[in-house]
């Protein structure tokens, strides 16, 4: 009998540490070869741990959500012969926490049903009159828990018969005591309006949810805070009309050959920004702030937000300086269907150097974005709506887009900003700009 | 043709009715009570209490009877012998004295009550034939309360050596054979009884176990009794007719194979029917519901200040049921707001053992879907029921594994009957199982087991 210790293995280039986003084996469990052991998530990309022996578990450390470093070990299984490490003395045993502590506490609650059952533990009420009695007494009763629907009301004669005198249905009486009974207490709660009823859709929930933060969501969490945290954002916002792209776009999605992609309106503003960043190309750019550089790039490789079922991830359409509305379309739509279906690469997730986010028809009408760290631009895409605009001494209806933009305001100045989306805006105004090179 | 009117008309004087009268007279409410034999029904003239009465004769002779065969506890008696016309006068003697005080309660109440057969004549009239004068009464607030009759077989037409438990209750001379034909709760009370007093019984049952309505453990409780008794038990057998003589039953048995028994006397106590005729339920053209009068939660039935109680309105067909609807249309009439929506209504039946049963058993509370805890504390180990010489007998409780609420508690043993005021009283106030448990039992006393019972359902017997 040996021991074979696994390790957090190199999970991509440059990695050092990875957190851990679920167990698929306890200590215990027998394994066999290719068995998945864990699962760990690097960056955006998640890697399964497969089992490279068959075993018994023997221990396993670290818990889901942590992150652990490139070559520490994390699993080790008893195996049939050598095994990779030398066998130490006893591990620490795993017995301590290996029965979770959640058995003892379900048989303490059948114990004591009564004391787990006032949902909120409220300061008592002073009394109506006199002191307070001495023995310790149950909370007195404005708000026991809401009956499961379907339930008849519990209560004893006497009380049933009150209510019944004071023309109060039991149904809509809530009781404090023991399964719900509803005691005279609670009657002469709600009789003077003291209590919630039962049946009231205006309940409040006073429940609070804990949930672990890990994965992609702790990946986000992370990225959001340090760019808040390092970039002092400036936004800007301005209106775009709309309606001659519009109706270029439709014109196109009719006359598209069969081969061609639908055309939303993301391509044109990637467009319209691959022409603008010609004339302010620091806005394709990282700025490394400990370092103090500022990498202006060449190329325009726009960041696209993506919403998927786990939340939000960012694609990149890399060279859109060398692609036209077709290709950008449809580079689009290939990076938004892998997103979603999780088939998309670490690389595809990798080396934006501006982003464009948009909301689509609920996009409303202004949004702070915040910059994908280390870019120093965002623009932010808000709904079209048909609008009254006064043009030549009349009011006519317009569609009408607001870009809501954010800039990393140490590097971008809001003059600089400012021409920036104008010249987008202009683009997206005379579509036919669009489409003259350069 | 002699005139009245009054504000509540109650037809039948059983427990139903008699309650209902007493309760709107204390009310103050113009109450006649119109009843054809005697007040008090079924229950008090020809069911519950006689029946009581000769159980205890039964008893009391057995126990002589084991102590003339030297079985009995430290005494012995000679040659006991069993005076049936004797017992009858003593049940009789009771019945009259309770049927005064019925009488004397109701007119302490102000109820006017005229004997008769009460006849329907619209929602508001009731003609009454008399023996000299015929009296028509017309009133604001009626109460059905006609109650049910014993059901007869069409092969077994009650006359001659049929007798259903209402004769049964006034033989004077004890049956050597007495075949009893359905296993419920009324035949194997009597069964029994004259079993003790020296009959030979045999009991026929349709279905495959007797006292049906209640779980198989109780019925094989009681079953495994019975046959001590002596008593031959017929289980999935149809009763026949009599032979030409009238000496034999004919019967059909499991295997449909048909065989006869010999019978001074058959009893047939195969369930009792609503009393649909004589009262003139045509004329108010109520609606019904599987055979009896529909009532809602108030007892109202389909016309208006029409109410109805008591057996007429269906299962359980039980006194106590009665009273407690009697008590809730008289508060109505008067005025209150009241419902008939007991938590539970306990049903006992005296065979030996007892039996007792309140709420649902835990076969009918999984049914109900909820997960269950069952506690059930056997009686032979509790201290006072060996010094009564039980032998059998159990105390049940079923609760709701969730939060312990009581759902039904049953019990079989020797004087389980009285039991039924616990048990309805803990469902009725809600019990869970803590408070039964909680609550201390005297000792000695066979109630101990209802605490015991609590205490297993929530995992810690003290004395199992």
């Amino acid at each position: 009998m040996g021991v074979h210790t696994i390790k957090m293995p190199d999970v991509g280039e440059g990695i050092t540490e990875a957190e851990i986003v679920e167990w698929n084996v306890s200590v215990g469990d027998t394994v066999r070869e290719d068995d998945v052991l864990a699962a760990v998530m690097t960056d955006k990309a998640t890697v399964e741990i497969p089992s490279p022996v068959e075993g018994k578990i023997v221990s396993i450390e670290g818990e889901v959500g942590q992150m652990t470093a490139v070559g520490s070990a994390i699993v080790s299984i008893e195996v049939e012969g050598a095994g990779n490490s030398p066998v130490e003395k006893a591990p620490p045993p795993p017995a301590a926490k290996e029965p979770p502590p959640v058995a003892e506490a379900s048989e303490e609650a059948a114990e004591a049903p009564v004391e787990a059952a006032p949902a909120k533990a409220e300061p008592a009420r002073p009394a109506a009159a006199g002191p307070a009695p001495a023995a310790p007494r149950r909370v007195p009763a404005t708000n026991g828990p809401p009956r499961p629907e379907g339930e008849r009301p519990l209560a004893a004669p006497s009380v049933r018969k009150r209510a019944m005198d004071a023309g109060i249905e039991l149904v809509y009486v809530r009781g404090s005591g023991p399964a719900g009974r509803i005691l005279s207490e609670d009657l002469d709660a709600y009789i003077a309006g003291k209590a919630e009823p039962v049946t009231s859709s205006f309940q409040p929930n006073n429940t609070i949810t804990e949930t672990k933060v890990i994965g992609l969501r702790r990946k986000i969490a992370e990225r959001l805070q340090d760019a808040k945290k390092r970039i002092p954002h400036i936004t800007y916002v301005d209106e775009v009309d709309m309606t001659e792209l519009e109706e270029l776009r439709h014109h196109l999605n009719e006359t598209r050959r069969p081969d061609q992609p639908k055309l939303t309106l993301l391509p044109f503003i990637m467009r319209a920004m691959v022409k603008a960043l010609r004339t302010y190309p620091k806005l394709s750019a990282h700025f490394d702030d400990e370092a103090g550089i500022l990498r202006e790039f060449g190329a325009a490789h726009i960041g696209m937000a993506v919403q998927t079922a786990n939340g939000l991830m960012v694609a990149v359409v890399r060279n859109a300086e060398a692609r036209d509305i077709w290709n950008l379309a449809e580079e689009a739509q290939r990076l938004a269907a892998a997103a979603r279906d999780g088939t998309i690469t670490r690389e595809e997730l990798t080396g934006s150097t501006i982003t464009l986010t948009s909301l689509g028809s609920i996009g409303g009408i202004v949004s702070t974005p915040v910059i994908n760290s280390p870019e120093v631009a965002i623009v932010g895409v808000n709904k079209i709506a048909m609008r009254p605009v006064y043009q030549d001494g009349a009011f006519v209806p317009r569609k009408i887009m607001n870009l809501s933009s954010s800039f990393d305001h140490r590097i971008v100045d809001g003059w600089d900003a400012a021409e920036f989306i104008q010249h987008i805006r202009r683009s997206l105004e005379t579509p036919a700009t669009l489409f003259m090179e350069p | 043709m002699n005139y009245l009117s009054c504000e509540v008309l109650v037809i039948g004087g059983g427990p139903g009715g008699y309650v209902a009268a007493i309760r709107a007279g204390q009310l103050g409410l113009d109450t006649i009570l119109v009843e054809k034999k005697s007040v008090g029904g079924t229950c008090l003239n020809v069911g519950c209490i006689p029946s009581k009465a000769i159980i205890h004769v039964a008893d009391e002779f057995e126990q002589a009877v084991k102590a003339s065969k030297g079985e009995a506890h430290g005494y012995s008696v000679k040659d006991p012998v069993l005076d049936l016309v004797g017992a009858m006068e003593w049940k009789d003697g009771i019945v009259g004295q309770l049927n005064r005080g019925v009488e004397a309660l109701l007119k302490k109440a102000g109820v006017t009550v005229i004997n008769g057969q009460a006849r329907m004549r619209d929602g508001k009239t009731c003609s009454i034939a008399g023996e000299k004068e015929n009296t028509q009464i017309k009133a604001k607030f009626v109460v059905l309360a006609p109650g049910s009759e014993p059901i007869e077989l069409e092969a077994l037409p009650f006359g001659g050596n049929v007798i259903s438990s209402t004769q049964a209750l006034k033989l004077e001379e004890l049956p050597k054979r007495l075949v009893v034909v359905g296993g419920g709760y009324i035949g194997l009370e009597l069964g029994t009884a004259f079993a003790k007093m020296g009959s030979k019984v045999t009991v026929l049952e349709a279905t495959d176990r007797l006292l049906p309505q209640y779980d198989k453990e109780i019925g094989t409780a009681v079953t495994r009794q019975l046959k001590k008794l002596g008593v031959d038990v017929h289980l999935n057998t149809y009763a026949g007719g009599m032979n030409k003589k009238g000496t034999a039953l004919e019967a059909t048995g499991p295997d449909s194979k048909s065989f006869t028994v010999d019978a001074d006397k058959v009893l047939v106590t195969v369930g009792r029917k609503p009393r649909l005729d004589g009262w003139g339920l045509r004329e108010l053209q109520l609606t019904m519901n599987n055979g009896f009068l529909a009532i809602d939660e108030e007892c109202r039935t389909s016309m208006t200040d029409v109410f109805a109680i008591g057996d007429v309105t269906g299962e359980p067909m039980l006194a106590h049921r009665a009273m407690a609807q009697g008590e809730v249309v008289a508060e109505l009439i008067a005025g209150k707001r009241r419902t008939f929506e007991p938590a539970a209504i306990p049903a006992v039946c005296f065979t030996d053992p007892e039996v007792v049963s309140v709420g649902l058993s835990p076969e009918e509370a999984r049914e109900a879907g909820h997960e269950v805890a069952v506690g059930k504390f056997p009686l032979p180990v509790n201290g006072r029921a060996m010094t009564l010489g039980a032998e059998s007998g159990f105390v049940r409780v079923v609760a709701r594994k969730d939060n312990e609420l009581v759902l039904g508690i049953q019990a079989v043993g020797k004087n389980v009957s009285e039991f039924a005021s616990s048990f309805a009283l803990a469902l009725e106030m809600g019990a869970c199982l803590e408070d039964i448990a909680s609550t201390i039992h005297a000792h000695p006393t066979q109630g101990e087991g209802i605490q015991e019972a609590a205490m297993l359902a929530l995992g810690h017997g003290l004395h199992i």
